[in-house]
């Protein structure tokens, strides 16, 4: 096997000690939000304070990583101020690049911080070469974070028309609606994914289970799957939830509880011209954030040097062992 | 300018000739000023129509009605792309963008920013707005705060601001066509299956409840939209232009009784009765604006 250039290896932090972890477990750069509806993981417990992610980016620059601020939801009129506040403060912190998925808060970094870097984010949903290039001319994007919709090969043609690096999702949840274009959770909840940074609140997920052991979870006032004795339940998202149509009954309508893990597409992704490998997963635990970023660490550093890496431990820590390759792949998974 | 009512696209798999049937007769009966014309779901779909867009374009136009020829929404392949540059750079025609890739085709040519883009805040207005819009329509998951917020904003641009008041909502956008996995089949190998349903295809939970509606890549809400009782309230902070999204049943009936509404001929109550007695069998929701679960209906203060 050939040598292959070392793309930069991106990883969640939901918390400080997550953040510590990732960068000890070999991260070359970790992305993490501030507390509150900034940014698309906004669940209690998560996420950093001011303070919290001052001290955050000092210990990861110590250690040669950088830090990444996913400023990531979409401000209603009237709150932009929040948002605003959020950007000025990653760049008071020195964070080295924020994450912005919202067009008037990539204005907003662009006017007022135009030495900032900046990056697209997937929830941006920029899917092909024109939408991207429009960032890159109207904002100065250095880097778009690609939506898990496109082939290898796509990625490849993506790459060669555009004008700043691609950094792709590699393993964890797999989002199945365009990004920063789903209102299912609000249409449930009434809590809203774009404007309040939550898919699929805790708040309103309940489990329910009956006598005989089936357990049927709920969105609001929705059954979103009915999980028998024996079968995992995955966490209730409705886009991973199994529905009845005319035609088709009791399966998953959009997909199932599984976890995307693009290993053996690694040396495939690189050669497309992926600059950055991205893990998802800034609300898993301590445990799972070590064992999935030293595992990539290794692969990386595998390929690096030409060596088949060992891939097993990832595909033990996929959700319900299931995993796919996603879109990635091949055109029939659309 | 008084308030008008605006038609969008229909967004389903309807056959050829009944598409080119329905815009003949919303040239021929409905009062509304705009209408959207163009496949926005699907790159496969659109060849279907291609044929008849000249003579719907003419007939449209014919009857004093504004035509404006929509992009698609999620644009991905090859195809997509050179469907959303043919239509996007066409010249002396107007544009609605539904995704970001038709911004940069047109340039700041003027066009409308369809409800399928972001558009939440006065920062993303004065984007859109400084790049060539004239009309932005707002996603249907705006509440009331929020629109009121956004009219402030776009006065100094003198945008018209547009909100959805009827029709399934749009919830999500996907590259995976979920109407291909209902057949199994994939988004390449569909055989077209969504023309089998002209509302799209109802979801169930496993519980039996109605939940959501399947079109293509897209997924709606199985409620019909509809803010008629809210159309004062909208009037008084400033909204003017009121979008009715088409199903294949009760379009019409919809059409005239908003417009009957916002001449006062009509109460809300009446209005609704109306449609409730001719639309497609789903329940009514308002839940969006009021700041409340999309699928819900919050009745009006009796006045």
């Amino acid at each position: 096997m050939t040598q292959l250039e070392k793309p930069e290896l991106v990883c969640p932090a939901g918390t400080p000690a997550s953040l510590r972890t990732a960068v000890d477990a070999g991260a070359d750069a970790v992305y993490c939000g501030f507390k509150g509806p900034t940014n698309a993981r906004n669940f209690s417990g998560l996420n950093f304070t001011k303070a919290e992610l001052t001290e955050s980016v000092k210990y990861a620059h110590e250690r040669d990583a950088m830090v990444l601020a996913a400023i990531n939801s979409f401000p209603t009129a009237g709150r932009t101020d929040l948002w605003k506040k959020s950007v000025d403060d990653a760049v008071e912190l020195g964070l080295d690049a924020v994450i912005i998925a919202d067009i008037g808060m990539a204005q907003y970094v662009a006017r007022e911080h135009p030495e900032q870097r900046l990056h697209l984010s997937v929830q941006a949903g920029a899917s092909s070469p024109e939408a991207i290039n429009y960032y890159v001319e109207q904002f100065g994007v250095k880097r778009v974070v690609l939506p898990r919709i496109l082939t290898v090969a796509e990625i490849k043609r993506v790459h060669d028309a555009i004008d700043c690096e691609i950094e792709a999702f590699v393993f964890g949840n797999i989002g199945m609606m365009a990004e920063g274009r789903c209102s299912l959770t609000n249409y449930v909840t009434g809590v809203s994914t774009n404007m309040d940074g939550v898919c699929s609140p805790a708040s309103h997920v309940e489990y329910e289970p009956d006598e005989e052991e089936n357990l049927t979870t709920r969105l609001g006032e929705f059954a979103i799957d009915c999980i028998s004795c024996g079968e995992t339940a995955g966490y209730p998202t409705i886009c991973k939830g199994r529905y009845d149509t005319a035609i088709k009954k009791n399966y998953y309508a959009f997909e199932e509880p599984i976890s995307l893990n693009l290993t053996r597409l690694l040396p495939d992704l690189i050669k497309a011209g992926v600059t950055a490998l991205k893990i998802e997963g800034r609300q898993r635990s301590r445990a799972y954030i070590r064992s999935v970023v030293s595992s990539f660490r290794e692969a990386i550093d595998a390929y690096a040097i030409g060596e088949e890496p060992d891939i097993s431990q990832l595909i033990a820590l996929t959700e319900g062992g299931k995993e796919t390759e996603g879109a990635f792949k091949s055109k029939t998974w659309r | 300018m008084s308030a008008q009512i605006t038609l969008g696209p229909v967004q389903y798999n309807w056959a050829a000739d009944d598409w080119r049937d329905f815009y003949f007769k919303v040239a021929d009966e409905a009062p509304v000023e705009t209408v959207f014309v163009g496949e926005v779901i699907c790159s496969k779909r659109a060849p279907l129509y291609d044929k008849h867009i000249p003579d719907i374009y003419e007939r449209l136009t014919d009857a004093g009605k504004t035509v404006v020829f929509s992009t698609l929404s999620e644009v991905t392949t090859d195809i997509d792309r050179r469907q959303v540059k043919k239509i996007a750079t066409s010249e002396g025609f107007l544009i609605e963008a539904n995704d970001v890739s038709a911004l940069y085709q047109m340039g700041k040519e003027p066009h409308y920013i369809g409800p399928l883009m972001n558009c939440y805040n006065e920062e993303a207005l004065e984007v859109y707005a400084k790049g060539g819009a004239i009309s932005i329509c707002l996603n249907p998951e705006i509440p009331k705060s929020g629109i009121e917020a956004l009219v402030k904003a776009a006065a100094p641009f003198n945008v018209d601001l547009e909100v959805q008041v009827y029709g399934r909502m749009s919830l999500a956008l996907s590259a995976r066509c979920y109407h291909a996995r209902a057949h199994n089949r994939t988004k390449d190998s569909c055989l077209f299956v969504c023309d089998e349903d002209p509302d799209g295809m109802r979801l169930d939970t496993l519980e039996g409840d109605k939940f959501l509606t399947v079109n293509g890549i897209q997924t709606q809400s199985h409620s019909v939209l509809n803010l008629v009782e809210c159309l004062d309230e909208m009037q008084n902070i400033g909204i003017k232009t009121f979008r009715i999204s088409p199903q294949s049943k009760g379009t019409f009936t919809a059409i005239n009784a908003f417009r009957d509404v916002l001449d006062n001929k009509l109460s809300p109550s009446e209005a609704l009765k109306l449609m409730r007695d001719d639309g497609i069998n789903a329940p009514f929701s308002n839940g969006f604006y009021h700041q409340l679960p999309g699928y819900e209906w919050h009745d009006a203060v009796v006045r």
